[in-house]
């Protein structure tokens, strides 16, 4: 950890009551919720994580405390820092404010991570599907949304399964 | 069977103008099957006869769930999925995952295997490049360049052949090192393309750079600013051609970049010409550091020898009992990685490319995520093409140099 990096570590435990952690020379930083607009702004204003690299998630089901984490990482080209920003959130269909206002590369990404994960941003500008179908039902990446298959047919029971297969038929 | 649902206008009311419902702009639907959209890209425009005044891109027609199917796979496994994501920077999209897997496990990598890894992403570089420079001119109309830039990209692609049996899906970066060793062969043909090609890039400048044709097409159309670039999160050619000398191979080098002597070129207007000139730079810097890893590239293993990770050469497995055991643990059940998560990043020849990466003490990855370059330069796409001509949209796509597989995933 480089010592500007080190400096803001120390000050946003401070000031927001963050848990950091390192692995790898990567550092992480344990940000509750309800600071998540402040703290970002805060990071970019004062800090100049002037970049958004990536907003994403992970998925712990069947743990419900907490069931996701969203994950940030922001980039600081003036001290060529990378700093990962984890947000835990609590239940199935969580809810968490945008930080599209601070960062507007964030607008996709939240998409995405909306799209795939179902964690509602609040106040986002343009929250819609962006990879799967307008229609899809579910969140394709979360743990308990099964991987899918095709099934194999045999001559036994090859009308069977046809008739499950979602395809127009005649 | 679900019945398809129509989109109506009113559910994108928040992204065009109050003049598209009173009928007085146009909405024109734009691919994804229109040739030019590079792959299948779909955009939305709102239209002013000709002048572009709202473009709503819809992406999501190449999605494959690449990340999904990944966790149902061990790390050795889910690599060659990785492939088929940039199709056009598959070297590089093996490093950026073998780099994340290093890092979460721990593994060091032989340095004449950094070198072989260096050689080969750089002429992916130009071959990508060189694919970009035929495309986009295509675009502008202009078919010779195209046949040109093939012309060289298969040589290219013929020494993919030949170190991996592969021209575009090689997968032959492996955690650890690379796949095995290059041929005889290998060196006196990447010789010769780091001979031929400084000449054919002046070759391809003679037609374009001073070209009326061209010029009056590219400059000053499709302009983005440095502090817009970054609010966006645009990387690679789009903000080094606004004047911004961002490189990740110069910022955080990886796989040695910081003992290669090059340059990062920038170019100062933002416009499509901009990002023209930085990539055909790009192109005469990566026959610089091929050259310098030609010159410099040392004998020895191409693969670590911690056979924990690494499965061992078939030659052991013959006489030794440990190394059959390690071979059948490491292709039947793989290797385990802690219950950590780390992000890898490179420099792809469109801009960041990065993998979050998270074990859960298992042999599978527990979430992969590919940060794509394609994705997020898209997102500049209203920005670009607000108040242009409809022709000039088709040379904006080009000119972010898209490809989407990337950025569906």
């Amino acid at each position: 950890m480089s010592e500007t990096l080190e400096q803001i570590v120390k000050d946003m435990k401070e000031r927001f009551a963050v848990e950091s952690s390192e692995y790898a020379g990567d550092t992480t930083l344990l940000l509750s919720p309800e600071y998540l607009q402040v703290a970002f702004q805060t990071l970019r204003d004062e800090y100049h994580f002037n970049m958004i690299v990536d907003v994403t998630a992970v998925d712990y089901w069947p743990q419900q405390e907490p069931r996701f984490h969203v994950v940030y990482h922001i980039y600081s080209m003036l001290n060529n820092d990378i700093l990962r920003v984890r947000v835990p959130l609590n239940g199935n269909g969580p809810h968490l404010p945008t930080i599209e206002k601070i960062y507007p590369g964030a607008n996709w990404k939240e998409r995405e991570v909306w799209d795939l994960f179902g964690i509602t941003f609040d106040g986002h500008s343009d929250l819609r599907r962006i990879v799967m179908p307008y229609d899809w039902q579910g969140h394709p990446l979360r743990k308990d949304y099964p991987l899918g298959y095709e099934e194999v047919q045999f001559t036994f029971n090859a009308a069977e399964i046809d008739k499950r297969k979602p395809y127009a038929k005649d | 069977m679900t019945n398809i649902r129509e989109v109506t206008v009113d559910e994108l009311r928040h992204l065009v103008s109050d003049r598209a419902m009173t009928g007085e702009t146009m909405l024109l639907n734009m691919g994804p099957q229109h040739p030019s959209t590079h792959g299948v890209l779909r955009l939305l425009l709102e239209l002013d006869g000709e002048i572009v005044v709202n473009c709503i891109p819809d992406i999501g027609f190449l999605h494959t769930g690449v990340e999904k199917n990944m966790e149902a796979k061990t790390y050795q496994k889910a690599e060659v999925m990785t492939d088929r994501l940039d199709y056009m920077n598959s070297v590089g999209n093996n490093l950026v995952y073998c780099l994340a897997v290093e890092k979460l496990v721990g593994l060091d990598v032989p340095v004449r295997a950094q070198v072989l890894r260096v050689i080969l992403t750089e002429l992916q570089r130009i071959s990508s490049h060189l694919l970009w420079l035929g495309t986009s001119c295509l675009d502008l109309a202009a078919m010779s360049v195209f046949l040109y830039a093939m012309r060289e990209r298969e040589m290219i692609l013929g020494v993919m052949e030949m170190v991996s049996g592969q021209r575009m899906m090689t997968t032959y970066i492996r955690p650890g090192g690379v796949w095995r060793d290059v041929p005889p062969e290998f060196v006196p043909a990447v010789q010769e393309i780091v001979n031929v090609m400084p000449g054919r890039i002046a070759e391809y400048e003679s037609m374009l750079t001073q070209n009326m044709l061209f010029t009056e097409r590219t400059q000053g159309i499709g302009v983005i600013s440095a502090e817009d670039c970054a609010r966006y999160g645009l990387s690679g050619p789009v903000i080094r051609g606004a004047g911004v000398a961002f490189d990740l191979r110069k910022a955080r080098p990886y796989s040695g970049y910081e003992q290669y002597d090059f340059e990062v070129p920038t170019y100062d207007t933002g416009d499509i010409f901009g990002r023209y000139m930085v990539r055909m730079e790009e192109m005469r810097q990566s026959v610089r550091i091929v050259r310098q890893a030609l010159s410099r590239l040392p004998a020895g293993p191409v693969l670590s020898d911690n056979r924990k990770f690494v499965p061992p050469p078939r030659s052991e497995i013959g006489v030794s009992m440990e190394a059959l055991i390690h071979h059948f643990k490491l292709w039947t059940e793989g290797f385990n990685a802690p219950r950590e998560s780390v992000f890898a990043t490179t420099e792809s020849p469109r801009g960041i490319l990065g993998v979050f990466l998270e074990g859960d003490g298992g042999p599978k990855p527990y979430r992969v995520h590919y940060v794509t370059p394609s994705f997020v330069n898209l997102q500049s796409m209203p920005l670009l093409t607000r108040q242009h001509f409809v022709a000039d949209v088709v040379g904006i796509i080009g000119s972010i140099d898209i490809v989407l597989g990337d950025a569906d995933r």
